[in-house]
């Protein structure tokens, strides 16, 4: 009788077993899409019985340090990640994510291939892209019309600057154009990098010496703090995406070079008072078009340590998926769908009717090349950061150098002077030369 | 004259009041603003009050799972703490060796290091423990952050209880543990609440370890509020909402509690 109640017992043990949900952590960025895909993973919970999806939602700089972190001592508290176009070729490098193996159903090429390659390594995918971005110029076309200008097809930042004054009106709270002034590899040396990279400058040489003090780094900086100091609203140097996206919803910027993801929230008329009278063109260029608009993407890899990579897999290929596009805009609207990753997000009518920004916004991403970003070869892959793991440290030393001259608390030479000796000082600990 | 500096003295004590108060102030307004009105340059002070981000929030989160953890965490982290720095304390107030200040400032000198200094260890410690994204280890972790401030603060208490009295008791033939249980406890009972709120407070209140050591099961209020702000996109409405509702419960038990918490913190300054 013992014997028999064990081995019933043992039975209904196994069964439960055998019916246990696999529960995938899923670590994203809080943001517009991110908040969608949590919406939407009902639907994938729907079509796969045995998965059950649990988020953790967190800020962008929180989750880096977390995700970092839990990859770094292979923590595995997360089965997907949403990790970012620079740190995905140096974690698939060192193998802590497990290569993405997409099925025919997937249609691995109707996916761009900016981002293709920026997410790739040896030709293995190491993350699948959820969206991408890249950086434009918006303007307003009301007041460029007004001034008696017309937007060039392809701007030169001479150009950019002669029609910010024209434009400048701070009498009635209106400024010549607002750009990124706040510290940060991601914040204002995202944008500064491309100023760099269009004026014909490198974040380093082929030895992998810094080139700060280079002429194209000295042009481009001496412009900008220029440019802000007499066109830009005051208090640049604190200003980053969301700060300006503020500035430019209630009507007070003129231009704003910036990711292409702004132009959704720039033209919702829920959220910006100048919808309306929004246009767009290409990033501003100098002396080459080379790296003059950068390229972003969120996206989602396993890593390594995950003990449920086939289900995370799975759901990565759902996530990123043709169907998820459709999805979402069925459900929610073609407006809202996750942009920059597709070619065939972009052929669709209903798409391209909802997002009057989508030919500024693909014509950009196909435009921008992470493998070819500067005009003199440079050895590091990226074209806002160099895909390196000192470049972290020496994006934010830099970045607070310019913070502090655009407010005027440094000279742009001894700012530049200083960020070579912070960048040549980690390149030496790093053991690029000696 | 005395009547001016009373009114100078209440004037002046508004006015600090109001300053400290006005973030809380600001928050609770930008909880019910849309998210156009919450960025709005100038700032706006009337508006048609909205529930949206509350109603967000709530879809979008599982409020109740977090205020839970936050619940256990802080109750189990503050008793857990009281069981170890009662006695410490008791030790340190009545059987003091030549070692013992050193031994109260150099725990105190272990809140001057900057958490993140230990992140990766105590992070390795606690996977190999399995005790990521537990509530047990975030207790833990919270009693060990403020051992340090109740042991001190419990110290300041028991040392001034009169000697004497314990002497009493002794000869009364009270065993320590007699002497702990029948004579510190009673009269140490208005330090012991002051502290067991204070830590109280400071665990529910705790963001660093909270998202760093937890994800999705043992994440605490303050990993809700983090979870809305964004890099792109308007999220202050959202974020204030979150807040707000993060706080209030603690708020609320603050305002009851304000007596013992000021007594606390204020014990042993005018020595």
């Amino acid at each position: 009788m013992k014997l028999k109640l064990t081995a019933a017992l043992c039975l209904v043990a196994f069964a439960a077993a055998a019916h246990a949900d696999t529960e995938l952590v899923i670590a994203t960025v809080n943001n517009g899409h991110m908040v969608t895909m949590e919406k939407m993973g009902k639907f994938f919970e729907k079509d796969n019985p045995g998965i059950k999806l649990k988020w953790v939602t967190l800020e962008e700089g929180t989750l880096r340090q977390r995700v970092t972190t839990d990859i770094a001592t292979k923590g595995g508290q997360f089965d997907v990640m949403t990790i970012g176009m620079y740190e995905t070729p140096i974690w698939g490098k060192k193998g802590w994510l497990a290569e993405i193996k997409p099925d025919a159903k997937y249609d691995i090429d109707d996916m761009l291939p900016a981002m293709r390659q920026g997410l790739s390594v040896n030709g293995k995918l190491y993350a699948a892209p959820f969206y991408g971005e890249s950086s434009m110029l918006m303007y307003r076309s009301d007041l460029v019309e007004k001034a008696g200008l017309k937007m060039p097809a392809n701007p030169t930042w001479t150009q950019i600057r002669d029609i910010a004054a024209k434009i400048n009106d701070p009498a009635k709270g209106v400024y010549g154009i607002c750009l990124r002034g706040k510290p940060g590899w991601g914040d204002n040396m995202a944008f500064l990098t491309t100023l760099v990279n269009s004026y014909g400058g490198q974040w380093f040489d082929m030895k992998w010496k810094p080139q700060l003090t280079t002429k194209p780094w000295k042009d481009a900086i001496t412009f900008y703090v220029d440019l802000l100091k007499k066109y830009g609203p005051p208090g640049s140097s604190a200003n980053s995406f969301n700060e300006i996206l503020a500035l430019y919803n209630e009507g007070k910027c003129g231009m704003w070079v910036d990711a292409t993801i702004a132009a959704s929230f720039i033209t919702d008329p829920k959220q910006s008072k100048v919808a309306d009278k929004v246009a767009f063109a290409p990033a501003p260029v100098q002396v080459t078009a080379k790296g003059s608009n950068w390229l972003w993407a969120w996206a989602l890899a396993v890593p390594a340590s995950s003990t449920k990579q086939e289900a995370a897999e799975k759901f990565i290929r759902w996530a990123t998926s043709k169907d998820y596009i459709n999805l979402v805009g069925r459900e929610v609207g073609w407006g809202n769908v996750p942009t920059g990753t597709r070619k065939s997000t972009y052929a669709n009518a209903d798409f391209l009717k909802a997002a009057k920004f989508a030919d500024a916004e693909k014509a950009a991403i196909i435009s921008a090349n992470p493998k070819d970003s500067t005009l003199p070869k440079s050895p590091y892959v990226g074209v806002q950061f160099a895909s390196i793991p000192e470049f972290q440290a020496i994006g934010i030393a830099t970045g607070q150098q310019m913070s502090a001259a655009l407010a005027g608390k440094v000279s742009v030479d001894k700012a530049l002077e200083l960020s070579q000796q912070a960048a040549d000082r980690e390149m030496k600990k790093a053991g690029y030369y000696k | 004259m005395d009547k001016t500096l009373l009114w100078v003295r209440t004037g002046a004590a508004w006015l600090v009041a109001l300053l400290i108060f006005f973030p809380i102030l600001w928050l609770g307004m930008t909880a019910f603003k849309t998210e156009l009105q919450a960025i709005s340059v100038p700032p706006k002070f009337f508006f048609t009050p909205t529930l949206e981000n509350f109603i967000e929030v709530q879809s979008r989160s599982d409020y109740l799972l977090y205020a839970k953890n936050s619940l256990i965490t802080s109750v189990a982290s503050t008793l857990l703490g009281l069981l170890i720095a009662a006695p410490a304390a008791y030790s340190m107030a009545f059987f003091q060796t030549r070692r013992t200040k050193d031994l109260l400032v150099w725990m105190l000198s272990t809140k001057m290091m900057p958490a993140v200094g230990v992140l990766i260890p105590v992070y390795v410690v606690y996977q190999q423990f399995q005790l990521l994204d537990t509530r047990l280890g975030l207790t833990i972790i919270f009693t060990m952050s403020n051992l340090p401030i109740m042991v001190w603060m419990l110290y300041s208490y028991f040392k001034d209880i009169p000697r004497e009295i314990l002497e009493a008791a002794r000869m009364d033939g009270a065993t320590l543990y007699d002497e702990f249980r029948h004579v510190i406890l009673p009269l140490g009972i208005g330090g012991l609440a002051s502290t067991a709120l204070l830590c109280l407070v400071l665990s529910w209140n705790e963001s660093f370890w909270s998202l760093n050591l937890s994800s999705a099961k043992a994440g605490t209020l303050a990993t809700l509020i983090a979870s809305y702000s964004s890099p792109e996109g308007l999220f202050w409405a959202k974020l204030s909402a979150a807040s707000l509702m993060a706080i209030a419960p603690i708020i609320v038990f603050g305002w009851f509690c304000q007596k013992q918490l000021v007594q606390g913190l204020t014990f042993g300054a005018v020595k």
